[in-house]
């Protein structure tokens, strides 16, 4: 597969939020405010890419080389556990403005399930390295223009008249739905 | 807290679907169909068990400041036993779950319950406890997993329900099916749950009309 057809796929066809369902738990809880929406989108994009590199190279250089895969589990939730700690240091040290623009977001990633999942689909596509890269960077620009129109949504629900009973998530997750509806209108592009 | 109380509380107060809304990845993703609910259902009530009691039991070795690290790798641990055991024994479902059985471990809700009741207490509430949070996640997956596949698909378990003339609607096996389902159903736990919570005298019918009112 060309590098330019994992893009349009992974943000588009195959959104990782509205196709895969992966990332719904931030997906709905930061997408109040677009200001954090952007943050988050941010934040994510950096972890992802920067992890599934990571775990790419342990995976073909130590887990398939003595035959160790059925330890993926654990050990790409554990790279990913500490690569966040150790983003979260160094921002601290290097960039402060940084850290204190992303630094919430960050502990909130090692649960996110959109960064293990991108980390596993990767090796379950047999992608290369390359590939590894345009995969998780569409993977988290895909998961970043969902929570921003997301965001730009909830703000506007916020005005309006929602049955009481739907306040809050039941109305998020319908929204979620039409805007799904929107996404699938790209089936067949790729 | 009285056992009985603690698993009620798991399956319907606290129902970590429809009431919290953690760990809503998989739930959307599995329930194309009720028997895939059911067995992401059964997995999730394995794993939370099987990490409630390691944690409940390790609660006083495990040091304060990595315990989260320590819950993880306990959860992933009993990840990987199940995924193992459903790769050999059932194949079909583990390749319809796919992805979302490794991704049990970053499911919110088991870290939350390690982190805030079986890191607490003992081992038997603990055990009730996972038994009570993965009843009311099985409970919502089976729901949702149904109503998709009789609407999606006119079956349920795979059972033909209706006559040949019968067009199911494909939308609702789709993902946006799963987010417009969810979004009702939970819209539905809440409007009965005020209504119990509402006291007896006079106030309930008036709830019910402003309800009503709302919704039209």
């Amino acid at each position: 597969m060309s590098i330019f057809t994992i893009l349009i796929s992974t943000i588009f066809v195959n959104n990782y939020v509205f196709a895969r369902f992966l990332g719904i738990c931030p997906f709905l809880g930061v997408s109040n405010k677009t200001e954090t929406a952007t943050g988050m989108g941010v934040a994510v994009t950096f972890v992802i890419t920067l992890s599934s590199v990571i775990t790419w190279g342990i995976h073909y250089a130590i887990l398939d080389r003595f035959g160790l895969e059925y330890l993926q589990t654990i050990v790409f939730i554990l790279v990913i556990a500490a690569l966040v700690q150790f983003v979260e240091m160094f921002l601290k040290k290097t960039s402060p403005n940084l850290y204190s623009a992303l630094g919430v977001y960050l502990p909130l990633i090692t649960t996110n399930c959109i960064v293990l999942g991108v980390a596993i689909l990767n090796i379950q596509e047999g992608y290369s390295l390359i590939e590894t890269i345009f995969n998780a960077l569409g993977a988290s620009v895909g998961f970043a223009i969902a929570l921003l129109l997301m965001a730009g949504v909830r703000e506007k629900l916020e005005i309006i008249d929602v049955p009481k009973v739907l306040e809050g998530f039941p109305i998020a997750l319908i929204t979620a739905g039409l805007m799904s509806i929107a996404f699938l209108g790209f089936n067949g592009l790729v | 807290m009285k056992l009985s109380k603690i698993f009620y509380n798991g399956l319907i107060k606290e129902n970590t679907i429809f009431v919290q809304a953690i760990g809503m990845c998989s739930v959307l993703a599995v329930t194309t169909s009720a028997i895939n609910g059911l067995a992401m259902g059964l997995a999730v009530i394995a794993v939370l068990v099987g990490s409630n009691i390691v944690v409940s039991l390790l609660r006083k070795v495990i040091p304060d400041k990595i315990r989260i690290p320590a819950f993880i790798v306990v959860i992933a641990t009993f990840v990987t036993v199940v995924e193992m055991f459903m790769k050999a024994y059932t194949p079909d479902l583990y390749n319809a779950l796919g992805i979302f059985i490794p991704l049990i471990v970053v499911n919110c809700m088991i870290l939350g319950r390690a982190e805030s009741f079986a890191s607490k207490n003992s081992l038997l509430p603990s055990i009730v406890d996972g038994l009570g949070m993965g009843a009311g996640y099985t409970l919502a997956v089976v729901v949702l997993g149904s109503i998709r596949e009789i609407l999606g698909a006119g079956t349920l378990f795979g059972m033909q329900l209706f006559g040949a003339s019968f067009e199911p609607a494909l939308i609702f096996i789709m993902p946006p099916g799963a987010f417009i389902i969810l979004g009702i159903l939970m819209g539905i736990f809440n409007y009965v749950g005020k209504r119990k919570e509402s006291p007896k005298t006079g106030v309930k019918e008036e709830n019910i009309d402003e309800y009503i009112y709302n919704i039209d």
